[in-house]
């Protein structure tokens, strides 16, 4: 069985990587590179699979909710990725790249008996990046 | 091919273990473990694996399947309160995990009778939570 709980940050980004040229960067970014850069509503979508439990759970939803909120919503919701975290110095603040970080950040902090199986982030309603968690 | 077909049903419930104090239900259920109750909006979304026939070419009847899921899971479930009236639940726990297996032995046998297989039963309790089970490992 599978759970899956949606979330909500909101946070500011700019895709710029140091590897181009600004004109570069301009023609592969588009409006995203914007210096002052820009904002999303990102909806986030974390999914983890177990057994049914002699609760009839899967997963204890506020055990769920304090670790999402506490390791990640906490350190991305009304920021600027760019300039408030570390991990996006020299990384470009893609979605792809968000997302990446996310599934590292709960996969070291995981402490749930269910199994951390997919993460899914939605920049707007037209794109959105999904990564799945390799069993074992 | 994959086909899925959404129903809704508005159901309260409450979620306590009868053998446990107020405090320890509401540390494994939250806000779901008040006495009285309280309600969703489910929403169940049917997913069936299958090739489509060559004369119809349908996977399966559109029609029966929503005629399936108003028989065994809308018309018995919706505006009722699952603890109180309907059973499994005055036993079983009506969490959103367990509500999703009771659909799936509800529905599975009566569509595999039909030679199409049930692949997955997605139930949603709220917009921003849902489980999915593809049935037993």
């Amino acid at each position: 069985m599978t759970l899956t709980s949606r979330y909500r940050f909101s946070a500011s980004h700019r895709l710029d990587t140091p590897a181009l040229t600004p004109e570069e960067n301009r023609r592969l970014y588009g409006k995203c590179n914007n210096p002052h850069g820009h904002g999303h509503d990102y909806v986030l979508e974390i999914s983890v699979d177990g057994p049914v439990d002699c609760d009839g759970q899967v997963v204890n939803r506020e055990a769920m909710d304090t670790l999402v909120r506490q390791r990640v919503l906490a350190r991305l919701d009304h920021k600027n990725l760019n300039a408030d975290l570390t991990e996006f110095a020299a990384t470009v603040a893609t979605t792809e790249n968000l997302a990446t970080l996310v599934r590292r950040t709960l996969a070291e902090h995981w402490t749930l008996p269910a199994r951390l199986a997919r993460v899914r982030i939605s920049e707007t309603d037209r794109n959105s990046f999904e990564l799945e968690v390799s069993k074992g | 091919m994959f086909l899925t077909r959404k129903a809704e049903f508005s159901a309260s419930h409450v979620c306590a273990n009868p053998a446990w104090s107020a405090e320890q239900n509401h540390a494994v259920y939250g806000n779901n473990s008040n006495p009285n109750g309280h309600g969703h909006n489910y929403v169940l979304e049917v997913t069936l694996a299958g090739d489509p026939d060559p004369v119809t070419g349908m996977v399966f009847d559109l029609r029966e399947l929503k005629e399936i899921l108003n028989r065994e899971v809308v018309d018995p479930m919706d505006h009722r309160f699952l603890n109180k009236e309907i059973p499994p639940f005055d036993k079983v726990i009506p969490t959103t995990e367990n509500i999703a297996l009771e659909i799936w032995k509800r529905i599975e046998p009566v569509i595999a009778r039909k030679g199409v297989a049930l692949h997955n039963v997605r139930l949603y309790e709220t917009p921003d939570l849902y489980v999915d089970y593809g049935g037993p490992q």
